[in-house]
């Protein structure tokens, strides 16, 4: 029997486990779906199989680590939320474990409609404190973010991004928890994104410029520590600002910009793509994203509609 | 007779932790008294002394009984129990992981307790350590479906270094139980547990359990019938409550009924 091969998750492990003991995969019934499989075959003794059992998941991860493990305990993101939230709040965030519960299928990755889509993984987890939150937004990413939760001291949430969003361009900055990154720069509209709808957002980015449109681009891969900062000076530079997300309109990464724009004051009309509040269909990729409107049209289209909401507003203030 | 001191002190320290706050769950400390003097007493080597044991109270509204076991223990110091329950210090009516040395688990959320101390057993074995892990858990707290989780998964896992006390005091936040949870016992057999009830007011009896319990396989449950407010009438007699309410005239009554029965 061939070994399976390694997505970025195994990666990011076979990378650490030689020299990092106390590192660990438990899972509740999904490592062959969440990528340990590769891991498991070369380390058996270091991946942990709880069963069907989402609760007792985040505790014995939080046992674990309690005896000095660094645990990876990886479930699909709905039923980390949905039916361990309280143990992710209290056994890991309250205590700060050291424990990294890892998401599965997140957004609208899963073909099997809205029992397995993590549409509002993000909002619940946002809202906890003392919790890290991270978004990736392409397998490379996800693999580096593997390595960073693993040194970051503390409970994290990581959103498993295996495949489906196409790559970044090279070469890339190092990614880094709670660091926005600016991929394009640009005048009229910013568009702040995350998850695979960052390549989308560059290349709607790339339209718009065809378009005589000034678009910047900003990579949001943490939700938690949120990047403020980086919102600010992005949105202070142009006349309307869209959100990109993989994850409901409501509370995750509209909701993070929208309060930082109120916060420093700066009124720029804010268009969010992504889940519109709404459940949706069982489904291929394909017809999910586009029944949501997760694509560069739809970015497209929003900045457009931001920045003419923009000139309307513009307009008024001037009468 | 020295573990029945050491209770009947216990039970002094939960009604003065009571009346000192002006309420709080003094039944509870009443009840868990004589369990937790034969823990602390002369089953736990604690880690941090001398020992590698650890105690999880899941139930962490029993933090009455615990901090009355610390003191006992010398785990605290008796002038910290005047504290309990004010604003801002740690011997609190529940318990915050961390919060105080010895205090494991944050316990307020009920049925976190077993599948955490699950995960620490296989955590302690896979390093080779001898420790055996305690989590004290009640019977309400068997409703929460996260208990049974980890009841599956410990005996699946063979964690013979896994103790679970089990405190049937037969009350819960509304009151009496208010949906059965017998038979307890039959129930972790049932998931793979060797299991032993007691008394958990006889001292002698918990110690032969405790005995009996300990050259079984895999994890191990100790289930203990209490009643809430042992020891002094008029707090066990009063309507079967979760919270008793003890009137300011009252406390120099229950003080005389408890000092009046010393062993």
């Amino acid at each position: 029997m061939t070994a399976p091969a390694a997505g970025p998750l195994s990666q990011a492990l076979l990378e650490l486990a030689p020299d990092h003991p106390d590192l660990l995969a438990v899972s509740a019934d999904v490592v062959k779906y969440t990528d340990l499989a590769a891991f498991a075959a070369r380390y058996p003794d270091r991946v942990l199989n709880v069963g069907m059992a989402e609760q007792n998941l985040v505790a014995v991860a939080a046992g674990l680590a309690k005896a000095g493990f660094v645990p990876f305990a990886t479930t699909f993101g709905v039923f980390a939320t949905r039916r361990a939230l309280d143990f992710i709040e209290i056994q890991a965030a309250l205590n700060g474990t050291n424990v990294k519960i890892c998401g599965g299928l997140p957004g609208v990755m899963s073909t099997f409609g809205p029992t397995h889509q993590a549409i509002d993984d993000l909002a619940h987890l946002r809202a906890v404190p003392g919790l890290t939150v991270i978004d990736p937004c392409d397998a490379a990413e996800m693999r580096a973010a593997a390595v960073a939760a693993y040194h970051h001291d503390g409970p994290v949430y990581l959103r498993l991004l295996l495949d489906k969003a196409a790559p970044l361009p090279e070469p890339r900055a190092p990614f880094r928890i709670g660091e926005a990154v600016r991929l394009a720069e640009g005048t009229d509209v910013a568009i702040v994104a995350s998850s695979f709808l960052v390549g989308l957002a560059l290349a709607a980015a790339q339209r718009l410029a065809g378009e005589g449109i000034s678009a910047a681009v900003l990579k949001v891969s943490t939700l938690r520590p949120f990047d403020a900062p980086a919102v600010a000076a992005l949105a202070s530079g142009v006349s309307a600002v869209v959100t990109a997300e993989n994850h409901t309109v409501v509370g995750g990464l509209a909701s993070s910009v929208a309060e930082v724009l109120a916060r420093e004051g700066l009124g720029r009309p804010l268009r969010a793509v992504g889940v519109q509040d709404q459940w949706g269909p069982l489904g291929s990729f394909e017809y999910v994203t586009a029944h949501h409107g997760l694509t560069e049209d739809a970015i497209a289209a929003a900045a457009h509609d931001a920045l003419r909401a923009a000139e309307a507003g513009a307009g008024a203030v001037s009468r | 007779m020295s573990l029945e001191r050491a209770a009947h002190r216990m039970r002094l320290r939960a009604v003065r932790m009571a009346e000192g706050k002006g309420e709080g769950y003094v039944g509870q400390g009443l009840q868990t008294a004589d369990v937790l003097a034969v823990l602390f007493g002369v089953e736990l080597r604690l880690a941090g002394t001398g020992g590698e044991d650890r105690f999880l109270l899941s139930t962490g509204h029993y933090s009455i009984g615990l901090w009355a076991a610390f003191a006992e223990a010398g785990l605290l110091a008796e002038a910290d129990l005047d504290h309990y329950g004010r604003d801002g210090h740690p011997v609190a009516m529940s318990t915050i992981d961390g919060a105080l040395p010895g205090v494991e688990l944050t316990g307020g959320s009920l049925g976190h307790g077993p599948g955490v101390a699950a995960g620490l057993a296989l955590g302690l074995r896979m390093r080779g350590s001898d420790g055996r892990v305690f989590v004290y858990l009640s019977d309400g707290e068997l409703q929460e479906g996260s208990v049974w989780e980890a009841a599956m998964f410990a005996s699946a896992r063979e964690l013979s270094n896994l103790w679970a006390v089990v405190d049937i005091n037969r009350t819960q936040a509304d009151g009496p139980l208010v949906l059965e949870v017998e038979p307890c016992a039959a129930k972790f057999r049932a998931f793979g547990w060797s299991c032993v009830e007691a008394d958990g007011h006889d001292i002698g009896a918990l110690l032969a359990a405790l005995d009996e319990l300990r050259g079984r396989p895999g994890p191990k449950a100790l289930i203990c019938y209490t009643e809430i407010g042992h020891g002094v009438r008029l707090i066990a007699e009063r309507e079967r409550a979760h919270f008793v309410r003890v009137g300011d005239d009252e406390w120099e009554q229950v003080r005389r009924e408890l000092e009046g029965t010393a062993p």
